[in-house]
């Protein structure tokens, strides 16, 4: 099959969507911009026009509002926030209003709404243009939250996010723009709410999310060559959570890390650690481990980079300590 | 009879208004004996703006309402029964119980839902006109909020959004005089909030909304410019509520507002300004309010005999 970028999967999902179906539109702060999206909506403006390809002025709120009330009349928009540090200012959209909206009006009207936040990290960029927000779109009843982790999930969950008929917030990873992978040309979805074994293995789960997939596959290899078969589960979706998924293999293999490149405290992480607590308890053989950033805003400086992004390295470490290696 | 066509429209608006009156009067007392709990904000003394308003809507039209609900379901059609059952918390109610009195929606009508942060069904609305712009349809977008709304960012962003791209989105000010207990001079560097417009190059007026005849004739002639493409528009109806921010009570003991000040804008009352007009005998009158007092007696008692939903019902319609 051919191999395309996860950034090409991206512009790919939305040509075929637009091409598909005249409700869907992308809307946002950058969108026909060369660098707030990076290539994803390469070439879509002369395909579709600045009608269905809509630059906006820089009213974060607004426009998720905009986006919420095309929704809800009959469109199917997809609103993309170019760093997700910029959709606090949305937060009442969001959250009040999209993630709401069925339920306090009893089922009436539902809102087939993708929001697509883009994490931005590295390159110096600092505290307010770097934060990987998913845990706090979880934690919102009404929402659904997806990660692809590869461009054949970039392009599947994509769809997948603007067909469900719900507030989908479609999370992607600019250090993932640039791997490649088989990529099919025709539509197809990958399922909302189910998670995937990329690595199968019996002594340790790594459960990750998104880029830290790569880096959970890359630290799987290295203790591979020491004896340690670890299973690394991708979640896919973060919410709903693919609870069996995860129970199953930890179920198998009795140890736990689980990578998430967010804040620690009350994190995905967290969520799964305790989830796996209640049901998994007896199963355990070691305490469960956590890889995720520190509780700390994001730095400048690229030496305090290093030290704050978690990478493969961290995850070894960390799995020789569950095993008491050195 | 009457037969003039406009004497027979104006005769309908004074119905919409008396049942919203009526409505909201009984609502009241329902509230103060404790029967119903969810936290009502009535539209007593406003009814001319929703009314008059609607008036000069289409059913595809669609309105977005604030906490201040219940007279917009009301003058947009809404179903009386379901209105009340929703107050009662009700399984028959317009949003299943599962809203109350902030979140009155009627998709059929074309009341899309009421959000109760305030300003929120600014965008929302704002939103709704891009739709019918990009599917080429000749339908208006009314947003409903109150004068404590133009405190909020988003009103602003919407406006720029709204007249950048020409969008049909009427938006209507109610002007109540306060946002909740603080009068607008105090919230509001200016208070002519129709000239909030100018700066973002969109027609803005003020008009008197106790006059519900007024208030049809500029709607009207707004909605046709924003059918044409011709952009949004924001009208400031001045009003008062004669009621507290929230619940039954005048609310005249916290010192807030003035016994004086409510007298004379109740003798501005917006339903015996429009009796005058259309010179009501006596006998008009009794006859209108007995037939809505009986619609809400049936409305009342429907509510009271339906039942609340059951209990899973907590755990349905998150997601269609």
């Amino acid at each position: 099959m051919r191999k395309i970028t996860y950034a090409q999967a991206i512009n790919e999902a939305l040509y075929q969507l637009m091409k598909k179906s005249p409700n869907v539109f992308v809307i946002g702060q950058g969108c026909t911009s060369p660098w707030y999206v990076g290539s994803t909506t390469s070439g879509l403006i002369e395909h579709f026009g600045n009608d269905r390809i809509i630059d906006t002025p820089v009213s974060e709120n607004c426009i998720t509002g905009v986006a919420v009330g095309a929704a809800i009349t009959g469109m199917r928009p997809i609103l993309v926030h170019p760093r997700m540090d910029f959709m606090y200012y949305a937060m009442d959209q969001i959250a009040n209003h999209a993630a709401k909206w069925s339920y306090m009006f009893g089922g009436q009207s539902s809102v087939p709404l993708t929001v697509w936040g883009i994490i931005n990290r590295g390159g110096e960029q600092a505290a307010q243009h770097s934060q990987s927000l998913q845990a706090i779109f979880s934690h919102i009843p009404g929402l659904k939250v997806v990660m692809p982790s590869c461009a054949y999930d970039a392009k599947g969950l994509l769809i997948a996010s603007v067909k469900d008929g719900n507030p989908v917030v479609y999370i992607d990873d600019r250090w993932l723009y640039s791997h490649k992978g088989e990529v099919p040309n025709k539509m197809y979805t990958v399922p909302i709410g189910k998670g995937i074994s990329r690595r199968a293995g019996k002594d340790l789960t790594i459960v990750a999310t998104s880029y830290m997939v790569y880096e959970a596959l890359l630290a799987a290899a290295v203790l591979g060559k020491q004896k340690i078969d670890t299973e690394v589960i991708d979640l896919r979706t973060i919410k709903p959570l693919d609870e069996e998924l995860i129970f199953k293999s930890v179920k198998k293999t009795g140890r736990l890390l689980i990578a998430d490149a967010a804040w620690k405290s009350c994190g995905v992480a967290s969520e799964i650690s305790a989830l796996v607590s209640e049901n998994c308890f007896g199963y355990l053989k070691a305490p469960i481990k956590r890889i995720t950033l520190p509780d700390t805003p994001a730095p400048s400086s690229s030496a305090l980079e290093k030290e704050y992004y978690p990478r493969a390295k961290n995850i070894v470490i960390a799995v020789k300590n569950i095993f008491n290696k050195k | 009879m009457r037969e003039n066509r406009f004497e027979s429209k104006l005769m309908k608006m004074y119905a919409s208004m008396l049942m919203i009156r009526k409505c909201e009067e009984r609502i009241g007392d329902l509230v103060a004996s404790g029967k119903i709990k969810t936290p009502c904000h009535l539209y007593i003394g406003q009814e001319a703006i929703a009314v008059g308003v609607c008036a000069a809507l289409k059913k595809e039209d669609v309105v977005f309402s604030s906490h201040r609900s219940h007279g917009h379901y009301i003058a947009k059609g809404g179903n009386i029964n379901k209105l009340m059952a929703e107050l009662y918390g009700k399984i028959t109610g317009c949003s299943k119980g599962k809203g109350g009195s902030m979140h009155l929606a009627c998709m059929d009508i074309g009341l899309i839902g009421s959000s109760a942060m305030v300003a929120g069904g600014i965008p929302l609305a704002t939103g709704a006109a891009l739709a019918f712009s990009l599917k080429r349809k000749s339908n208006v977008a009314v947003a409903f909020f109150g004068d404590g709304a133009t405190n909020e960012g988003v009103f602003y962003e919407s406006l720029n959004f709204a007249s950048l791209k020409k969008l049909p989105v009427i938006f209507i000010c109610e002007n109540n005089l306060y946002s909740t207990h603080m009068p607008i001079a105090a919230t509001l560097a200016d208070t002519r909030i129709y000239k909030k417009a100018e700066i973002f190059n969109m027609t803005g007026i003020q008009i008197d909304g106790n006059n519900v005849i007024e208030v049809f004739d500029k709607i009207n002639d707004v909605v046709k410019s924003a059918r044409s493409g011709k952009g949004p528009a924001l009208i400031e109806c001045l009003t008062y509520r004669w009621r507290g921010h929230v619940g039954p009570n005048l609310d005249l003991d916290k010192g807030l507002r003035s016994k004086e000040e409510l007298e004379s804008w109740m003798g501005k009352c917006p339903i015996k300004r429009l009796e005058r007009v259309l010179k009501l005998s006596k006998r008009e009158k009794e006859e209108a309010s007995r037939g809505i007092e009986q619609k809400i007696e049936q409305a009342v008692s429907f509510a009271e005999k339906s039942r609340y939903p059951k209990k899973e019902k907590v755990f349905s319609d998150i997601f269609k």
